[in-house]
């Protein structure tokens, strides 16, 4: 009896506890993020904001999310409504799942998986099924357009975010996302992290990630000049939430993916007095912050690509950058030993 | 295996879409995302003002213009002030003259504005449009000065323009130009050399001078194919043959040229604004004709007057008689040749009114240019197309 205690209860309330923390965590600092996006976005544009619901607006989220759990979910008559509200799930739920392996902190991760990595880029891939599926179970024009899009979108850019993986991948020598971390612990603060010895990698890889998660300039599935709201357009209430909610998560993770792969997650910016007090979350919260501001002000600065250049883009750009990345960086490591 | 017959997707866009810029509604047959057919289904704003023109006295037809596009209001009330006009064969005094100058330039900057941030917008820039719209207002409270409303001014009237500016307005005005210049400057930061911006625009919605000519094009969908066509140089009204300005034209006649024309434009105008400014200063005077028949006397006036009381009664009921006649009057409007054809048959209402809009001109070459194009791009024509639904439906 205390064998299973010891072998499956504690171990699955331990796991439980560990998950619910993250989670919570998360929303709740998506609801933050959401804020501070709007607010950026708004600054931009010489408004203001929201600013009513809370002090300077902070609590607007939480306004939003309760205006549209108590609104009607409307089902179109022509859609196939099992996949129609499945589809929100899928996106959600996984969007959410890929966050078990990230590491916040040395040894801060649900789980720490030794293909912490692969196991990320698997899950966010399985994402744009629930664009497809909410596209496709709409059973309506503009979203049917917009499911079709994103899915080639995010089938062309997750080649180039493969390769850009692997190039790191390489200086690493482990898919462990602790490993990724601590490999890039140097002499030299930051500037032994990889965003200065793969810099290029760095630029492809995040404009890959603003790709990836639909973010302007490349938020054709939901271009509102076009298609209105894309694959959203008939999803109201609490699916659309679980989209809008599984959006920002992914947004999130790219963010926490990018400073994990090259801002040296939670490592001080320089190992010295000052910066090494502070605890490595503190860090890995800032610099997730950090990239996360540059995903807003692209999205209040860039117009939108058309279809055709965003393809040109992945496949004639980005997938031969990041293929020639990978052999001159092996090349380098090969040639001069350096290869861990 | 079975033949299946491949049908083209037909997408119906609008009315309730938002790059419709109105209320248009099109039908499109598109094959993947290229647009094969395009047909505009208007007429959905339609109010039937050329008919209700002719039930209204002349002085009481002014308002319909505002309503028409009503981006740059006092544009088309200029058009129909100038046909009135020519019907009576008078002669406006030169400090209405440049008020109505004055307001025109500032009706062109207020669509140029409009129509370039939000052409932004349809290529995916959200952020221009909320610059330029701060400026729009300021240019809005300008109107709101001098006519009490801040859109529908019915302010330019046949006989001058309702009530003299005061000093304090054109000073405030010439003060707006410098710092307009500027935040043109940022807009066209963002824009001009934005790469994307440039990918969206550059070879879109190409027209050729001849064809632009074939369709009825006017004003900068003419100036951006490259012909140097423009009413207040060809044929200048008021006196606009005594400022100085430039009409900027583009080569390609694609939507990055007529972007630019309009950039450059609002500059001109700009120019315009305080040529206006600094001769209204020296020329004093009244600001429209002293014929009390047609133009309703002073307040004070009529306090003493019997004869100015009666002038007033007479022409706010019935209005004054315009003489026998047709005319055709035309001013540059911000979207191209506007147009007021003109019958008279003597009495106190027009016995038609025909209404040239220039967007309806434009709106008619949809097909032609968005043909072949993608669907993505049919926003960026339209946006450049410069169409506001008041004057295309009427």
């Amino acid at each position: 009896m205390a064998e299973i205690w010891t072998t499956y209860i504690w171990p699955v309330l331990v796991i439980t506890a560990h998950s619910l923390a993250v989670l919570v965590t998360l929303l709740v600092a998506i609801a933050f993020l959401l804020v501070a996006d709007r607010k950026i976005w708004a600054a931009v544009q010489l408004r203001r904001g929201p600013n009513v619901v809370g002090p300077f607006g902070l609590l607007q989220s939480f306004a939003d999310m309760l205006k549209f759990i108590f609104k009607e979910p409307i089902i179109p008559a022509g859609a196939n409504k099992g996949v129609f509200l499945l589809a929100p799930l899928v996106s959600a739920v996984l969007a959410l799942s890929a966050w078990a392996v990230i590491p916040v902190s040395e040894g801060w991760a649900v789980a720490n998986l030794n293909i912490g990595i692969l196991y990320v880029f698997a899950v966010s891939s399985l994402e744009v099924y629930g664009v497809i599926m909410g596209g496709w179970a709409s059973n309506s024009k503009y979203p049917f357009l917009g499911a079709l899009r994103s899915a080639a979108q995010m089938v062309s850019y997750e080649v180039s975010i493969g390769f850009v993986i692997i190039t790191v991948l390489l200086l690493v020598g482990s898919l462990n996302m602790t490993d990724i971390v601590l490999a890039q612990q140097g002499d030299y603060g930051m500037f032994s992290w990889f965003w200065l010895p793969l810099f290029p990698v760095f630029i492809i890889f995040f404009i890959s990630a603003l790709a990836e998660t639909n973010r302007p300039p490349f938020d054709l599935p939901e271009a509102e000049s076009e298609l209105v709201a894309g694959f959203m357009v008939e999803y109201s209430s609490t699916p659309y939430l679980l989209f809008m909610l599984g959006e920002y998560v992914a947004i999130v993770l790219m963010c926490a993916l990018t400073t994990i792969l090259f801002l040296g997650g939670w490592l001080p910016p320089f190992d010295i007095a000052p910066f090494n007090w502070l605890p490595g979350v503190f860090w890995f919260v800032f610099k997730v912050c950090l990239v996360f501001f540059m995903f807003s002000m692209v999205k209040a600065i860039v117009p939108r690509y058309r279809y055709d250049q965003l393809m040109r883009l992945g496949w004639k750009v980005f997938l031969p950058l990041s293929l020639f990345m990978i052999v001159a960086v092996a090349s380098v490591l090969h040639f001069f030993d350096l290869a861990p | 295996m079975a033949e299946t017959e491949i049908r083209n997707f037909t997408l119906n866009f609008g009315p309730q879409h938002p790059a419709t810029h109105g209320v248009l509604r099109l039908v499109m047959e598109l094959d993947g995302e290229v647009v094969e057919r395009m047909d505009p289904h208007i007429g959905l704003l339609h109010r039937g003002t050329e008919k209700l023109i002719e039930h209204k006295t002349y002085l009481q037809a002014v308002p319909y213009f505002d309503r028409l596009d009503y981006v740059a209001p006092i544009n088309q009330e200029h058009a129909f002030a100038l046909a009135v006009e020519k019907l009576l064969d008078i002669e406006v005094p030169r400090r209405g003259q440049l008020i109505r100058i004055l307001y025109s330039e500032i009706g062109r900057i207020l669509s140029h504005l409009l129509n370039v941030t939000t052409q932004a917008m349809d290529v995916g820039a959200l952020t221009p449009p909320l610059w330029g719209f701060e400026e729009r207002e300021k240019l809005m409270i300008f109107y709101e000065r001098a006519s009490g409303s801040r859109m529908h001014a019915a302010y330019v009237r046949p006989g001058g323009v309702h009530q003299d500016l005061p000093g304090e307005l054109i000073d405030d005005i010439e003060a707006f130009c410098d710092p307009f210049m500027k935040v043109l400057d940022d807009i066209e930061g963002l824009l001009t050399d934005n790469r994307i911006f440039k990918q969206r625009n550059v070879d879109i919605g190409v027209v050729s001078l001849e064809e632009a000519f074939a369709w009825g094009f006017s004003g900068v969908m003419v100036r951006g194919s490259g012909a140097a066509w423009d009413l207040r140089k060809s044929q200048p009204y008021e006196c606009y043959e005594e400022l100085e300005f430039d009409i900027p034209i583009g080569k390609n006649g694609d939507c990055y040229d007529r972007y630019l024309v309009r950039m450059e434009e609002m500059r001109q105008s700009a120019g315009l604004i305080r040529q206006c400014c600094h001769k209204l200063r020296e020329q004093s005077g009244p600001v429209s004709v002293s014929n009390q028949k047609i133009v309703p006397p002073k307040r004070s006036e009529m306090k003493r007057s019997m004869e100015a009381l009666i002038h007033h009664f007479k022409l706010h009921t019935e209005g004054y008689h315009v003489p026998e006649g047709e005319v055709y009057t035309a001013v540059e409007a911000p979207k191209g040749e506007f147009g007021v054809y003109l019958i008279s048959d003597g009495t106190n209402k027009p016995y038609r009114c025909k209404i040239r809009a220039p967007g309806f001109a434009h709106l008619q070459a949809l097909d032609f240019m968005c043909c072949g194009h993608m669907l993505a791009d049919c926003s960026a024509i339209m946006g450049s197309l410069d169409i506001v639904f008041g004057e295309v439906d009427r």
